[in-house]
């Protein structure tokens, strides 16, 4: 029997919590996760714990906790380490890209570096430009590290345990907007549900169009194919939950299905998830496309202030409707 | 004031020699290309710092650098074969051939790597440090900067990371005058480099000569000790670097004031010269075994470059993708299509 509905934040912390009762390796560190219990109340509870030798509050420094958990976990330990929210990981990539991603490639397979960094992400609620970013894309660009980004409770607990028990380094995304969103999750016994990483998931079976998403992009595309509905055309949605790797052959199947696809995305459209999976499947899918790939993606530009033109920066479903009824 | 065996210091003359022959037989190899690729900095002049502060240290501790990571990697006893197959490329080098000169490690000596990115391997050291106060163990993490890096946010970032978390890392600045090719004086404001531990709350153990190893050697045992016990040190090492910042650095053949205050430090400061000096002057009988550890270094680099050069270079895609990651057989030849058939 499935557990009770949970906000997407408990899956998360509770995932959390019982990865570090399971292994005495893994710890937290990150910029308020202890005293002040988590900036987005994921790690509630923990410092009362778990104590301060395993929640870790860090000073304002990007860069030392990018390395710090790349030293810690090349030495044995399996550090989840926490960017308050994923535009201060900005400051830490040259430690995520560089040596999170590499050392293990550079020692030809010496070291392992098995850790979490998680970093809160999204545009909205008139964060203003440089706190409104969903910019997942940058750091799935590099071989090395794989990016894990949930759209719903169940996921966000079943990819957080697989990452946290991998021993390749995951950047995982946390959307800010999905956090109190409820939803079902795993049996209460079954702390060992895990969601392989790189599998993607069908949410919704369709038969005229694809909508490939992920993270918040997945609920736009859900309440696109819901509007489409009630006009006769059904939409199958496609959660990739994983920006690297990237399962790409449930979007070829999808794809076959329909012939049509339309990508959305909460990130910037320039150099995209969009722009990826446009050009990986006009390469491979050519024969079976009957019409142009549709991307609807945040407007590029930064993000402003005021409500009402920073809601016009934003996608929404009906903008992926309005997409789909161009190419059905 | 620490006073190391007749044995001990023959040692060291015998690394320091071995470090020296690797070097230059590196340059000469680069000059003639038969060692290709744009980066290789030399350790030559800078031996003393690292065999006086790493003798400092038990097997079980720990060691990280910067790029300029040959003699390092020769102190702690890598295999000069593997280290020069490194250097050319080869599948038999240290790395694989994946890493090149400026990424040697290895496992076996608790040596975590050279990284080429300025400063980027110091909050890695702290995480090493971390693991170890994590556990309990008193085991340091000894990690070499250079000047350079410690105008760099990742050098402030780690160090006050190691002060507040009381992390066990002996933090040693080799000073050789130039980040690249910007004197010390033009890149920092403040010019005594160990005193930017004061910012941090950290002990210092100001300057030492870095060419004479038995006073590194003096201060790196107080520096370890005080690491073990309490928490992060620093201590700054004023060396020089004979062969430039890398060896496409051709400033000293194009500036007489450089290449001039570079022949001064080679007849007046010489490392090697200095430690045997001190040797001759307190022990006899020793003269053969200098001229022996001189021999065997030559017979050595000549045995590693044959070896190198003898084995094969990576060629396949199989060895260009290995080990981007662990044990993911659900990625193939890349990340762009799970699962989406074989190799």
């Amino acid at each position: 029997m499935a557990g009770r509905n949970v906000a997407m934040r408990e899956a998360i912390r509770r995932a959390l919590q019982e990865e570090m009762r399971r292994d005495e390796n893994v710890f937290v560190m990150g910029e308020e996760v202890a005293y002040w219990q988590g900036t987005h109340r994921v790690t509630r509870g923990f410092l009362e714990e778990f104590g301060e030798r395993r929640v870790r509050d860090t000073p304002i420094s990007e860069m030392a906790i990018g390395g710090v958990a790349v030293g810690a976990a090349m030495a044995g330990l399996r550090p989840v380490a926490e960017f308050m929210t994923i535009n201060f990981a900005f400051l830490a990539l040259d430690a995520i890209a560089n040596h999170a991603g590499k050392v293990r490639y550079f020692f030809d397979g010496m070291f392992k570096v098995p850790l979490v960094y998680r970093a809160a992400s999204g545009w909205g609620n008139q964060a203003t430009a440089s706190h409104s970013h969903s910019p997942e894309p940058i750091f799935a660009h590099f071989p090395g590290v794989y990016v894990g980004c949930p759209s719903n409770s169940m996921d966000a607990y079943g990819m957080l345990k697989a990452s946290i028990r991998d021993d390749n380094p995951v950047l995982f995304t946390e959307s800010i907007a999905l956090y109190p969103k409820p939803g079902p999750m795993p049996d209460d016994e079954d702390t060992d549900y895990l969601i392989p990483i790189g599998k993607g998931d069908i949410k919704r079976e369709g038969t005229d169009v694809t909508l490939v998403a992920y993270a918040r992009g997945v609920d736009w595309a859900l309440g696109a194919a819901r509007q489409l509905a009630r006009e006769g055309v059904e939409a199958e949605v496609v959660d990739l939950r994983w920006l690297r790797p990237l399962d790409m052959d449930l979007v070829y199947r999808s794809f076959k299905k329909t012939n049509r696809c339309v990508i959305v995305e909460e990130s910037l459209p320039m150099y995209s998830f969009g722009s990826e999976i446009a050009a990986l499947l006009q390469e491979n899918m050519f024969d079976y496309m009957d019409a142009p790939i549709k991307r609807v993606a945040a407007e590029d530009v930064p993000l402003p202030y005021s409500k009402e033109i920073e809601l016009l920066a934003l996608p929404d479903a009906q903008k992926v409707v309005d997409a789909v009824k161009e190419i059905v | 004031m620490a006073s190391p065996s007749k044995e001990m210091l023959l040692d060291w003359y015998r690394q320091m020699v071995l470090i020296r022959e690797f070097e230059e037989t590196c340059h000469r190899l680069y000059e003639e290309k038969r060692i290709t690729g744009v980066y290789m900095h030399l350790y030559s002049g800078h031996e003393a710092s690292g065999v006086g502060s790493m003798a400092a240290l038990r097997p079980s501790d720990h060691v990280i650098t910067a790029y300029r990571d040959h003699g390092i990697a020769l102190i702690l006893g890598m295999d000069p074969g593997a280290v020069m197959a490194e250097m050319m490329g080869k599948k038999t080098g240290s790395s694989g051939g994946k890493g090149g000169s400026m990424h040697l490690a290895s496992a076996e000596h608790n040596f975590w790597g050279g990284y080429a990115i300025v400063g980027g391997h110091l909050p890695l050291a702290a995480g090493i440090a971390l693991e170890a106060r994590y556990r309990g163990s008193d085991d340091v993490t000894m990690t070499y900067v250079g000047d350079g890096a410690t105008n760099n946010g990742y050098f402030h970032e780690s160090l006050n990371m190691s002060s507040i978390w009381d992390l066990p890392v002996v933090w040693i600045i080799e000073n050789n005058g130039y980040g690249m090719g910007t004197e010390v004086d033009r890149a920092s404001g403040q010019i005594e480099l160990h005193r930017k531990a004061e910012a941090y709350g950290i002990k210092s153990f100001g300057r030492v000569n870095g060419q004479d190893a038995l006073e590194v050697y003096d201060i790196a045992t107080q520096a370890v000790d005080y690491a073990r016990n309490h928490g992060p040190v620093v201590v700054e090492h004023v060396t020089y670097r004979y062969r430039g910042h890398g060896v496409s650095d051709k400033q000293y053949d194009a500036r007489e004031d450089m290449s001039a205050e570079l022949r001064e430090w080679m007849e007046c400061r010489e490392p090697i010269k200095i430690l045997r000096d001190q040797i001759l002057k307190k022990h006899k009988g020793v003269k053969a075994t200098l001229a022996s550890h001189e021999e065997e270094a030559r017979r050595i680099v000549k045995a590693a470059v044959e070896f190198a050069e003898a084995s094969e270079l990576p060629k396949s895609y199989q060895e260009l993708f290995q080990n981007t990651y662990v044990n993911s057989n659900l990625v193939h030849k890349t990340d762009m299509s799970v699962g989406a058939g074989s190799d």
